[in-house]
This record gives structure tokens, C-alpha cells and sequence, in this order.
């Protein structure tokens, strides 16, 4: 087995008594696309800040590419890109002008400097802008090159931390795509998600993450295993009720019959495997839909730094 | 569609180098050409108070030369003050706005944001400061100098920017924003008032002429002055040299200092 790209150990981080990391494992295979899944405030943007160089941890060692990120961060910067959730692209620059300037910075060799801005602004649908300044694109826009951006250097660890918030939903195909594409090339990739539905479609696995713990890791499949059987769910004119099942044709008929015994008036019904929605429910207590408040504000205000 | 490589590269150098820094003043030097307005105010408010400075105030000012000849070095610090002071929200901008993380977590040399914005500054207050002393030399700035004088007072000049760009870069680092950064072009606005830069010290009350002549604009000031006009100069240079040199240590070191403990 070769040593994972990315490995965590006993990760802590504190602003003053907040306590943001505690105690956070992860390791990440090369070629994998974890997906780093919790509520506001539970540490994912200060995971990937710890990650990028850009924070010092107060205890515990993380490791990418193989070099320790406070020993070597120089090391560490050679073999990552970071895409934040704020479009890091210079306003007043163009769009061309700012993949030139990454070009030079990535110390691409003379060729590739040369050819990849505008391939990349090809792939990214951005060619007819591409010498307007950043600051009359679109929010989608901008994150489209601010991805291009980071694709640039070839990195082989790709960072994103919600990469695809504020993007509709062609938009946020594409860039899958795009992604998509970088991780059968060989990279890998680390990305925060609150869209449970990314996390379930993009990712090999999924690491849970809250009070900045990692409580459950795992395929989505495993995750939703955990959390129980389906279950047969019926809508009455009283609610909604729920009969677990072992999904077998047998036993939902089973059900059902007994449904019709009891003479049960029914508007509808079906067959419900659980999803990652009620596995968040379940290891969390809340739910982790997009805009949920956060456990404590002060723990979002400290994490959103 | 152009076929595009996306292989990883495990051969990039893990440190930064010139080309890094020459990228990043081509930078700066370009935003600098897309902020027009910017640029016409840091002429702009310079040419108002010296027009303000000689017409209004001037006649009233007991200089012991000319008004006009007193005001212009005075007016020249302004103009390079403010146009240095306005870096500092051009690096809060640069923090908010995200894009210093995405330089903070690339392999190349910390200081090379920095040194950016510096040269820019210094490249926008050579093009102020120029249409300045045009300005003044059109309204009767009678000026004692020759050639080397000039480049001497040029010189003088360009190390304050580059003092107070240094610290403006510190300032931008630590300030919540581009709103509290652009705080310190009024402070800087308004040191060369408590100096020799308008009026003479010694026309002060006691306790402002004390604390003008510890400002650091008076020596600079009466040094460029001097220069210009061929007024006595004295200690003046030594000690405008010992400010600007020590300012510009402290901003530097300020500035790297922070830069690297937001991490």
C-alpha cells in the first residue's frame, strides 16, 4: 500500500476558548476525491486553510505530498492549488491576464506558460471575455476562472473548499467535468461540500466532519448503511409513517398487504433507502442542509476568518 | 476543444525566485493604469491646496521668501505621502478579496505581494510628483537648483515614498479592510501640517514647534528646500536621511512580520 498524499493526525486548532479542530484525523489516498462533509462552523475551512500553508496548526501533524506543511510549506505550496469559497482573481486584470500572471507564479516552463491560459479559457466557456477585466463577469464567471486558475500548475493535490456555491447548475456540471477529468489525469482531490448530493455523486468517500472531529469516513453507501434499513414510507391524510423493510420485493409486498388489511387510506407510498441527509441527522442531531445555523455563532464567525 | 494536460507535476520548485517578484510588479504596475481616478486624485488634491496654499493662504504667511518657492517642497511631500499611503488599500483589498491567500498558499516568495506594490507606488508617485513640479514651475516656482540638486532632491523624495509605502504596506496588512486602511491616507494627509512644510516652525506656539520639529516631514522638508532654493541646509539632510532610512526599516520589517503571522 502506498502512503497516503494527505494524512492528518490529531489536528487541533483554538481561537482564544473556541475550540475549532479538535483532535481531527484524515488520510487521503493519491488519486482519491474525499469529500469533507459538515455544518457551518465544524472546521472544514480551517482544515483546508491548515492544509494549504495558509494557518498554523496548534497541535497535531498534517502531511501533504509527503513533507510536513509547518517544516516544509514551500514543499507543500509545489504540490497543491487552492480554490476558496471567495473567487481569488485580481479584479482589474483580465481574464487572460490573470492566468498569465498564475502562469509565471506556477513556473510553468516557457512553452506551457505560453499555451495553457488560453486552453484553459477555452475549457472553461471563457474565450469571448477573455480580455475584458474580471470585474464585469459574473459571479459564475469568476469562479470558473478562478478553478482555471488553479488548474493551471498541474497540481497534484487539488483543494476546494465549496467550490460549486453560487454557481447554477450547468455551471456546476461543467466544472465537474473538469474535475472530473483532472482526477482521471491522476490528481487528487479534497473539496468541502454542504450539498450532500456533491458529496454522494463526486466523491469516493466521504469524511463527516463536526465540532472539528471526524465522526463517521466512509463510502456515501457505507455512510448510508450505518444509519439503517429502508423503509417503506406512506403518506395518510394523518402524516407520514414509515415501516422499515429489507427492501426485498417479498417483504415490501408483505407491507403493503398489511397496509391494505388495516384498511389504510393512502395518498401515496414508496420505498425510501436513506440518504445522506438522515446520516447527518443521525451521528450529528441536526440537519445539514445549506443555511442551517450553526451550533454556536461565535464558531462560524471564527471558522468563515 | 484543445486538448489540455491535466497530468500532475511532482517537479515543481518548492521556492520562489526574481521572475516571481517581476510578475508581481508587472502586476501592480498594470492595476495602477486601470485606476485612473485614483491616480488623478493623488495629483489632483496636491495641485488644489498648492493652488489654495499660494492664492488663498499664501499672502497672509510671513515665509521670509517668496510664498510660493516656501509652499512647493511642502506641497511635493503631500503628493508623495498620499500617493504612498494609498497602498495600504490596495493590500487590505488584496486580503479581503481572497486573492493573497491564493498567492500565500503558491510557492514563491512571500515578500514579492509587497515588493509589488511598492514599485508601483513608487512608479505612480514619479508620474504625480512630475505634474506637480510642472504646475508649480507654471505658476512662478522660481527654483535655485542645478542639475544635481535636483536628482538630489528627486532622490530625497523617493526614499520618503518608499518609507511610507513600506509602512502604508504594514498598515494594509493589519487593517479589517480597505475602509480602515484608506484611514491612514488622512493621517498621512495631514502630518505635513505640524511641520515646516506650510509654515515656518518657528512661527508655531511653543509646544506645536516642538513637536514640528520632531516631525519627521521637517527635516525632509527643510532638506528639499534647501536643495531647491539653496536655503541653508545643516543637519537638516542627516537628519531627513536618518528618518526616512529608519521609517523605511520599520515598515519592512513590520510588514514582513505581520505577512507571515497571519499564517
Amino acid at each position: 500500500m502506498t502512503a497516503p498524499i494527505i494524512a492528518v493526525q490529531g489536528l487541533r486548532k483554538s481561537y482564544g476558548d473556541v475550540t475549532v479542530l479538535d483532535g481531527l484525523d484524515l488520510e487521503v489516498a493519491r488519486g482519491e476525491v474525499l469529500a469533507l462533509l459538515g455544518p457551518n462552523g465544524a472546521g472544514k475551512t480551517t482544515t483546508v486553510r491548515i492544509l494549504s500553508t495558509l494557518l498554523r496548526p496548534d497541535a497535531g501533524t498534517v502531511t501533504v505530498a509527503g513533507y510536513d506543511v509547518v517544516r516544509s510549506p514551500g514543499r507543500v505550496r509545489a504540490a497543491i492549488s487552492l480554490t476558496g469559497q471567495f473567487a481569488a482573481v485580481d479584479e482589474l486584470l483580465t481574464g487572460e491576464e490573470n492566468l498569465r500572471l498564475m502562469a509565471r507564479l506556477s513556473h510553468l516552463g516557457r512553452t506551457e506558460a505560453r499555451t495553457r491560459p488560453a486552453a484553459l479559457l477555452e475549457l472553461f466557456d471563457l474565450t469571448d471575455a477573455a480580455r475584458r477585466p474580471v470585474k464585469t463577469y459574473s459571479g459564475g464567471m469568476r469562479r470558473r476562472l478562478d478553478l482555471a486558475a488553479s488548474l493551471l500548475s498541474r497540481p497534484q493535490v487539488l483543494v476546494l473548499d465549496e467550490p460549486t456555491t453560487g454557481l447554477d447548475p450547468r455551471s456546476r456540471n461543467d466544472l465537474w467535468a473538469v474535475i472530473g477529468d483532472a482526477v482521471r489525469a491522476g490528481t487528487t482531490v479534497l473539496l468541502t461540500t454542504q450539498y450532500l448530493e456533491e458529496a454522494d455523486q463526486l466523491a469516493d468517500r466521504v469524511a463527516v466532519i463536526d465540532h472539528g472531529r471526524v465522526i463517521a469516513s466512509g463510502t456515501a453507501a457505507s455512510l448510508k448503511s450505518q444509519v439503517g434499513a429502508a423503509h417503506v414510507e406512506l403518506t395518510t391524510a394523518t402524516g407520514i409513517e414509515r415501516i422499515e423493510t429489507d427492501g426485498s420485493v417479498g417483504d415490501v409486498h408483505r407491507i403493503l398487504g398489511d397496509v391494505e388489511r388495516r384498511g389504510l387510506l393512502v395518498d401515496s407510498w414508496a420505498v425510501r433507502t436513506p440518504t445522506l441527509d438522515d446520516v447527518f441527522l443521525t451521528l450529528t442531531g441536526q440537519p445539514a442542509e445549506p443555511g442551517q445555523p450553526a451550533t454556536t455563532e461565535a464558531r462560524e464567525l471564527q471558522e468563515i476568518r | 476543444m484543445t486538448t489540455l494536460d491535466l497530468t500532475p507535476r511532482v517537479d515543481q520548485s518548492p521556492t520562489g525566485n526574481l521572475g516571481d517578484t517581476l510578475a508581481l510588479v508587472g502586476r501592480c504596475l498594470r492595476r495602477s493604469t486601470r485606476q485612473l481616478d485614483t491616480l488623478l486624485l493623488a495629483v489632483m488634491l496636491p495641485v488644489m491646496l498648492l493652488l489654495m496654499f499660494v492664492y488663498v493662504f499664501g499672502g497672509a504667511i510671513q515665509s521670509g521668501m517668496d510664498y510660493v518657492d516656501f509652499v512647493v517642497p511642502g506641497i511635493l511631500l503631500l503628493t508623495a505621502g498620499y500617493g504612498a499611503s494609498t497602498t495600504a488599500v490596495d493590500v487590505a483589498s488584496d486580503i479581503t478579496a481572497g486573492i493573497m491567500d491564493r498567492f500565500r498558499s503558491m510557492p514563491i516568495r512571500a515578500t514579492g505581494v509587497m515588493t509589488g506594490h511598492v514599485a508601483a507606488s513608487m512608479a505612480r508617485n514619479a508620474v504625480s510628483t512630475a505634474l506637480v513640479i510642472g504646475i508649480a514651475l507654471l505658476i512662478g516656482f522660481d527654483a535655485q537648483a542645478s542639475a544635481l540638486d535636483w536628482l538630489a532632491a528627486i532622490g530625497l523624495i523617493a526614499l520618503y515614498v518608499a518609507a511610507l509605502t513600506w509602512i502604508a504596506v504594514a498598515i494594509g496588512v493589519v487593517a479589517s479592510g480597505p475602509e480602515a486602511a484608506s484611514g491612514f491616507s488622512f493621517a498621512i494627509l495631514f502630518l505635513p501640517y505640524v511641520s515646516s512644510a506650510f509654515v515656518p516652525v518657528d512661527s508655531m506656539p511653543s509646544v506645536l514647534s516642538s513637536i514640528a520639529a520632531w516631525n519627521p516631514v521637517t527635516p525632509v522638508a527643510d532638506t528639499v528646500r534647501g536643495l531647491l532654493l539653496g536655503t541653508p541646509v545643516g543637519s537638516s539632510a542627516a537628519q531627513a536621511i536618518a528618518w526616512c532610512v529608519g521609517l523605511l526599516l520599520v515598515g519592512w520589517v513590520a510588514a514582513s512580520v505581520l505577512f507571515r503571522r497571519q499564517r
